[in-house]
C-alpha cells in the first residue's frame, strides 16, 4: 500500500515537469490469434543529420494496432535490405513473414528527404504494387509514414485504412475541483497533439464535419453550455446555439450542411435541426421524454438518437422527412449513445448489463448483440471512418483514458495519457 | 463577494485535522452554511466544502481508501454572513436518487425557505443547476441534469415563486464535487446547486 502512494507521487512529479512529453502511449493489451506477419524493415538511410522520426517504426505500430498483423521483431532479422532486389527471401521464410516492407530515405537538395517503399510477398517472390516515393519536409515523416501504413493495410486487407485520420478529445487537467478542460487534436495513434480550445468551463462532445475541416463541440461560458462550431486550419470560432437551457450534442449531417443538436428551449430535451447557412431551426422529435445524442445514418435519411420514451433509455430511429420514430435497440437495461458504422451495418451503443457500462455492438440486420468491452464506465464510442475499430473513453485507476476495441472485439488497446482525464474521443473522417 | 476569496485551499491527508474540520459539520444544514453570494462566484470551492464534508457523513470509516480531501476553511466567511442573509444556514444543495429527479422529502424545508425569500424579494433571480453522477453517457446526464434542476424549479413555482425568477441549468456529470467511483461520492454528485444571481 505504501509503495503505490510512492509510486504515485513520482509518477505525479514526472508529469509536472515534462509536460510536453505527455503523450498517448499505445498498449497492446490483447490479439487475435490469426494475425498476418509482416516484416517492417529498418528503412535505409546514409546521411549525416539524424532523421526526424524512424518511418518504418511508425508504421510497424500502425500496423500492429489495427490488430491484423504481427511484427517479426527487428532484432530478429537476418538481413536489412532496403529495397526489393535486396531481399534474400529464405532469411524471411525461416522467421516465417508473409510480407516484408523495405524501404529508403535519402535527404534532397531543398531540405526534404525522398522517401522509398517497397512491399513483397515472401511466398510469391514478387513485389506487392509499385515501387513508391514521397518527397517529404521533415515534419510530415510521421504523415508519409501513416501514408504508407495506409497504403499497405488496404493493398493486404482490400479496406482502406485510417491510419492518417485524427481524433479530437477533451483533457481536464489539474485540480479536480477546478480543472482546465482542453479540446485537442491528435493522430489516430496519439502523437502530435494540439489544443484547439481552452476553458475553466466544461468542453464535451466535439464532432467533425463530414470532410474534416469543421468541428463543433459544447463549451460552457458563464455557466452555460454552447455550441460553437469551429475551422481546426484558421481556428475561427462560431457561436451556433444559445438558447435557454440545454444546447447539447451536435452532430453534423452527411452533407455538412446541418447540424443535428438537443436544445430543451421548449421545455425538455428535443432534437433539432439547424441549417448552418441559413440558421434555420427545425424540431424533430415531440415528446415528454429525454430525447438526445443525435447521430445521422450515412446516407443522412435518418437521425439515431437516445431517449427514455420507453421507461429507461434506448436507442431509436428517427426518419429525417416524415419524423416518424421507432425503437432500435431492446437488449440491455439501457443503451445510450448510439454510432452507426460507415456501411450502416453496425450500431454501436453504450449498453449497460447488471450495473456496468459497455460498449456493444449491434448487428443491424440480423439484430444480434455483442459486448465488446470489459473495462470500467466506458462511453462515447467512436468509430474510425473504414469501420474497422471503435474508440471510446473509459476508466482506469481512478482516470479518464481512450481505448480502441475492433469491431470483432478480439483486439484492445489503451492510449493512457498523463494529462488528468481524457475523455469524449472523436474519431476524424478521411480527409480526402 | 470578495470574501469567499479568502478562504484558501488545504490538501490534507487523511488525518486527525480533517475529521476534526469535518465534524463541526455534521449535519446537512450546516455543510450548506456555503454563502450563496459567495457561491456564485466560487461555487467549485464552496463544493468542495460540501464534499468534504459529507464525506464524512456518508463514508466516514471505510477502509481509507481516500488517501486526501481538498477541504476549504470558510466557517468564519459563514459566521459573517449570518449577520446579514436571511438564508444563511439555509441548505442550497438537494441530493437526488440514482436515475431520479424526484426532490426528497428532507428537501422541502430549505426549498420552502428559498420560495419565501423570493416571493419576499420579486427581484432576486436564481438559477437552479442541476448535476449528475459520472455514469451514463455525458449528454444524457446533462438532460438528466436539467430534469433535476426542473423538478426544483416546479417545487419553487407549486409554492409562489414567478417562474421568470428562476432558470434552469445542467452541468451533467462534468463537474463533480466528489471524485471517487463509489456510491457515497455518485450521491454527493447527483444534485442541484440553488445559486442567487
Amino acid at each position: 500500500m505504501k509503495s503505490k502512494f510512492v509510486l504515485v507521487v513520482l509518477m505525479a512529479l514526472l508529469t509536472l515537469s515534462i509536460p510536453a512529453r505527455a503523450q498517448l502511449v499505445i498498449e497492446i493489451t490483447s490479439g487475435a490469434d490469426q494475425l498476418l506477419p509482416v516484416a517492417v524493415v529498418p528503412f535505409g538511410y546514409t546521411g549525416s543529420t539524424p532523421l526526424p522520426e524512424d518511418v518504418a517504426g511508425i508504421v510497424q505500430s500502425d500496423l500492429l494496432r489495427s490488430g491484423v498483423f504481427q511484427a517479426i521483431p527487428r532484432e530478429n532479422m537476418l538481413s536489412l535490405p532496403t529495397s526489393a532486389k535486396d531481399v534474400f527471401y529464405r532469411d524471411w521464410r525461416l522467421l516465417k513473414a508473409d510480407y516484408v516492407l523495405v524501404g529508403n530515405v535519402d535527404a534532397n537538395a531543398n531540405g526534404t528527404y525522398r522517401i522509398t517503399y517497397e512491399l513483397v510477398n515472401v511466398l510469391t517472390q514478387k513485389r506487392v504494387g509499385n515501387k513508391e516515393a514521397l518527397d517529404v519536409k521533415p515534419s510530415n515523416f510521421r504523415d508519409a509514414a501513416h501514408f504508407i501504413s495506409d497504403k499497405i493495410y488496404e493493398q493486404l486487407t482490400g479496406i482502406r485504412g485510417a491510419f492518417s485520420t485524427r481524433i479530437l478529445y477533451v483533457t481536464a487537467e489539474g485540480n479536480k475541483a477546478a480543472p482546465t478542460f482542453k479540446l485537442q487534436v491528435a493522430d489516430a495513434d496519439g502523437y502530435r497533439p494540439q489544443v484547439v480550445v481552452s476553458s475553466q468551463e466544461p468542453i464535451l462532445s466535439p464532432s467533425w464535419s463530414a470532410d474534416g475541416r469543421y468541428i463543433a463541440y459544447v463549451m460552457f461560458r458563464n455557466r452555460r453550455p454552447n455550441i460553437f462550431i469551429q475551422e481546426l486550419a484558421t481556428g475561427k470560432q462560431q457561436q451556433l446555439a444559445q438558447f435557454r437551457g440545454l444546447n447539447g450534442a451536435p452532430a453534423w449531417s452527411p452533407d455538412g450542411k446541418k447540424l443535428a443538436l438537443v436544445l430543451s428551449k421548449d421545455n425538455n430535451p428535443e432534437i433539432y435541426t439547424l441549417d448552418i447557412a441559413t440558421k434555420k431551426l427545425e424540431r424533430m422529435t415531440n415528446h415528454y421524454s429525454i430525447d438526445t445524442e443525435p447521430s445521422w445514418e450515412p446516407d443522412g435519411n435518418g437521425i439515431i438518437f437516445t431517449s427514455d420514451r420507453g421507461g429507461n433509455p434506448q436507442i431509436y430511429r428517427l426518419d429525417v422527412k416524415s419524423k416518424s420514430v421507432e425503437r432500435v435497440t431492446f437488449e440491455g437495461e439501457l443503451n445510450t449513445r448510439a454510432r452507426l458504422t460507415p456501411d450502416g451495418r453496425y450500431l454501436v451503443t453504450v449498453q449497460k448489463n447488471d450495473g456496468n457500462y459497455h460498449i456493444a455492438l449491434q448487428d443491424m440486420k440480423t439484430g444480434r448483440v455483442q459486448v465488446l468491452t470489459q473495462t470500467y464506465l466506458d462511453e462515447s464510442p467512436s468509430i474510425a471512418p473504414n469501420g474497422s475499430m471503435v474508440m471510446y473513453a473509459t476508466t482506469e485507476n481512478s482516470k479518464g483514458i481512450l481505448a480502441v476495441v475492433s469491431v470483432d472485439g478480439l483486439v484492445k488497446y489503451k492510449l493512457p495519457s498523463a494529462d488528468g482525464d481524457v475523455r469524449e474521443p472523436a474519431w476524424s473522417p478521411y480527409f480526402k | 463577494m470578495s470574501v469567499s476569496k479568502l478562504g484558501k485551499f488545504a490538501v490534507v491527508g487523511l488525518s486527525a485535522a480533517w475529521l476534526a474540520g469535518c465534524s463541526t459539520t455534521a449535519t446537512e444544514s450546516d455543510n450548506s452554511a456555503v454563502a450563496e453570494e459567495g457561491a456564485a462566484t466560487e461555487t467549485t470551492e464552496s463544493a468542495d466544502d460540501m464534499a468534504a464534508s459529507d464525506d464524512a457523513t456518508y463514508a466516514a470509516g471505510e477502509d481509507g481508501a481516500v488517501s486526501s480531501v481538498i477541504v476549504e476553511d470558510e466557517e468564519a466567511m459563514a459566521a459573517q454572513m449570518q449577520d446579514v442573509d436571511p438564508l444563511a444556514g439555509v441548505s442550497t444543495v438537494f441530493y437526488f436518487d440514482f436515475d431520479k429527479s424526484i426532490v426528497r422529502p428532507a428537501a422541502r424545508e430549505a426549498l420552502a425557505k428559498h420560495a419565501d425569500f423570493l416571493i419576499n424579494n420579486p427581484d432576486a433571480r436564481i438559477v437552479l443547476e442541476g448535476h449528475a453522477d459520472e455514469r451514463g453517457t455525458r449528454e444524457y446526464n446533462m438532460a438528466l441534469g436539467e430534469r433535476r434542476a426542473k423538478a426544483v424549479m416546479r417545487y419553487l413555482t407549486i409554492q409562489g415563486v414567478a417562474a421568470s425568477q428562476i432558470e434552469t441549468v445542467s452541468f451533467g456529470e462534468e463537474v463533480p464535487v466528489a471524485f471517487g467511483h463509489d456510491d457515497a461520492s455518485w450521491q454527493l454528485n447527483r444534485r442541484v446547486e440553488v445559486r442567487y444571481e
